[in-house]
């Protein structure tokens, strides 16, 4: 490869059969080409968000006006320099974006491979990614003249994220949470109220983000009118996975930038974790046209790959219809969703957004899974190696990255979005140290 | 009884599609009445008692029954139907044991049949044999709340192939374009949605139900069911326009949960 094509010009949906193998050896032309000419901004889907056969809108009727209302909405501003001066504004001010790209020199000596780099959002504003996306989907709610927000969480990230952005903008702000992730994530429990929060539990059947998203949605049914339903992955239907996409897409913006500057080309690797979805598609969006770039999402293979004990829906599951969208999914023979489960609160999703199992299908992101004892081991190797916590969600990145880089020659680069930071999840580690049920590795 | 209609002509294309839900509705109408259409959950509340009070809401003489196929995430509905839902679950109700349960009981009910439930499972069971197994049970349509317009192509059509009507649903805020845009598709009835919002959480029916009506009326041939929010026959007074049909759901759910039976409900609307 001689130069480094964007296969899909602006305005056009990528489709087709993409190559996968990996290597990127730039011209120092591509090179110069490349940072003069920023990326394009992401391609707009096909009919109703459909990402090649996924996506679309499984919605009651008397919901896709709202919807058709919130598409209407981001097309008119998604693009207006008045809406983007705003979310810059933010961005920079509230969330201290940009966010650095970080070079790990003692984890790349120890692994003798790859070079590991972070692109480190677990420095945002709230320690994750999740607030890129609330203050874009925020800023549109106002547009909207919305004056409540809703919003389901799984960890207690996006939660809190949309608890702060909504004090931040004085609107109201209801967040659904399953009852078993808000005993293990008590602390951000406690932040959304702090912040002016009401916080309700998902009750029914699991109790954890399934259920969450459930009640979210049946309650904003009831009062579509006055309620923004913020949602904080890149699933649900149309428009929702093609604006968090959107708003998340500055994270591959600023390190696709920031890899060039440091190393004047491309990283040979991206890695994220993939439980919805939202950072990964929101790393990966920028480099798919990137040819050379090889897309890695990581699911969490918990226990193990047997039905029930894990969430690796591209990895283990098959297509269907869940919450309003068409992509793989976890389920059982009749077609209910499967009971999930990982380490992680962030994770444990049986579905996953639209898009990855668009890009699974044609070849152009590979899809891996990583256990809960490999994703605690890489807590602890990045927290010995870095000083640097990361949440259990980005462990499993970080340990899939751990796995690749020793293989991969000294020159090879690693991006690793590092989505969040791990101060939410000591607790839970400190209990299971305590409890024997885990050993700290040894550095 | 409608049997005459539907015979066992399977695998047979009828060369003149009459829909049979359009057909009851109208012959309730013409005795100068609505149609009056009950919801249960299969499965509900235990697998026998349901076949039990299938049995009274036809005798009750129910025109249509529509069958809930439980599923775990029902976004449309509201507690009490979801809850149903869950028991129906947990009793171990798939959508292969009420098209068995069906086929088995062929012809016994007075009462049209509609299955009503959401995409996955209908996705899953495989939409060419789900057509041919519906058929084969005596189905005479669906309603999938989940499947609108842009996404019931496939499914309406292979349904269609079998004499099977997919049940169009509209809501308050459903404009009169759209209601257009269905009604070029729509066959069976119409399901009028009275409330914005899930099913079995109002009490009484909002205002703007009779301009909900008048423009689905515009925009339809067809019957018009009312659907959300009905619990008796007083809330239809005053209506300057009637509904077709009425749909009873949350209301009968709970009426059966409390211990009554599913007939004694219907006595209050004949």
């Amino acid at each position: 490869m001689s130069t480094i094509p964007r296969m899909f010009p602006a305005g056009v949906t990528y489709g087709g059969t993409l190559p996968t193998d990996g290597g990127c050896a730039c011209t120092a032309a591509a090179r110069a080409a490349s940072l003069a000419t920023p990326p394009a901004p992401p391609a707009p889907p096909a009919r109703d968000g459909l990402f090649g056969p996924y996506g679309g809108q499984y919605v009651p009727e008397h919901i896709k006006p709202v919807l058709d209302e919130l598409a209407a909405t981001f097309e008119r501003y998604h693009s207006d320099p008045d809406f983007l001066a705003e979310l810059e504004y933010y961005l920079t001010r509230y969330s201290g974006r940009q966010t650095p790209l970080f070079l790990c020199a003692n984890l790349t000596a120890r692994l003798g491979g790859a070079k590991i780099y972070l692109k480190r959002e677990d420095l945002n504003h709230l320690g994750a990614h999740k607030v890129n996306n609330t203050i874009g989907q925020i800023l549109l709610a106002k547009r909207m003249g919305k004056k409540k927000v809703i919003a389901e969480t799984g960890a207690g990230q996006h939660g809190v994220a949309t608890a702060a952005t909504a004090a931040l903008m004085g609107m109201q702000c209801t967040i659904h949470m399953g009852a078993e992730d808000m005993e293990r994530q008590k602390l951000n429990v406690f932040r959304m109220r702090m912040m002016g929060a009401e916080v309700v539990p998902a009750m029914s059947g699991q109790r954890t983000l399934k259920e969450a998203v459930d009640e979210a949605l049946a309650a904003w049914l009831g009062d579509a009118e006055n309620t923004f339903y913020l949602l904080g992955s890149a699933v649900g239907p149309h428009p929702y996975p093609r604006i968090v996409r959107h708003f998340q897409s500055v994270i591959g913006r600023e390190a696709r930038a920031q890899v060039l500057e440091a190393e004047g080309r491309l990283p040979d690797c991206c890695v994220a974790c993939v439980g919805g979805g939202s950072n990964a598609i929101g790393l990966f969006a920028d480099f798919i046209a990137d040819e050379g770039v090889r897309l890695i999402g990581v699911e969490p293979a918990g226990r193990g790959l047997s039905y029930g004990d894990h969430a690796a829906t591209l990895c283990m599951g098959s297509p269907g219809v869940m919450h309003g969208f068409h992509s793989y999914m976890l389920k059982d023979e009749a077609g209910e969703p499967a009971a999930v489960y990982s380490i992680s609160a962030g994770l444990d999703y049986p579905g996953v957004g639209p898009e990855h199992s668009h890009l699974k299908d044609l070849g152009r992101a590979e899809y891996a899974s990583v256990t809960d004892a490999e994703a605690l081991d890489a807590f602890f190797v990045l927290s010995r190696a870095e000083g640097i916590i990361p949440a259990l969600e980005s462990s499993h990145a970080l340990a899939h990255a751990m796995k690749l880089a020793p293989a991969m020659g000294r020159d090879a680069i690693i991006v690793v979005n590092l989505s969040g930071r791990g101060d939410k999840d000591v607790a839970q580690v400190e209990e299971m140290v305590s409890a024997g049920l885990v050993t700290p590795p040894t550095l | 009884m409608s049997a005459a209609i539907h015979t066992d002509m399977n695998d047979m294309l009828p060369e003149a599609p009459v829909s049979r839900l359009e057909a009851r509705v109208a012959a309730a109408n013409a005795a100068g009445r609505p149609a009056l259409v009950p919801f249960l959950t299969a499965g509900f509340p235990t697998l026998d008692r349901f076949w039990e009070e299938m049995d009274g809401l036809d005798r009750g003489g129910a025109d249509v029954i529509e069958i809930g196929v439980p599923f775990s995430d029902p976004v449309a509905d509201g507690p009490v139907v979801e809850a149903a839902s869950l028991r129906a679950l947990e009793n171990g109700v798939t959508l292969r044991w009420i098209l068995d349960g069906l086929k088995a009981r062929k012809d016994r009910y007075n009462a049209e049949l509609v299955l009503m439930g959401y995409y996955n499972p209908f996705l899953q069971y495989g939409l060419e044999n789900l057509a041919a197994d519906a058929a084969a049970a005596g189905v005479a349509g669906f309603i999938v709340p989940d499947l609108p317009l842009e996404e019931d192509a496939e499914m309406r059509a292979l349904l269609a192939a079998r004499g099977i009507d997919l049940i169009a649903l509209v809501g308050p805020n459903t404009s009169e374009e759209r209601m257009a845009e269905y009604a070029a598709v729509a066959s069976g009835y119409v399901y009028v949605v009275s409330v914005l919002g899930i099913t079995g959480v109002r009490e009484g029916l909002p205002p703007e139900v009779p301009q909900t009506l008048a423009r689905a009326r515009k925009a339809f041939r067809l019957p018009l069911a009312l659907g959300f929010g009905i619990k008796e026959p007083k809330q239809l007074e005053g209506f300057p326009d009637r509904p077709d049909a009425v749909v009873f759901g949350s209301a009968l759910l709970r009426h059966i949960d409390a211990g009554n039976s599913a007939e004694s409900f219907l006595a209050a609307w004949k």
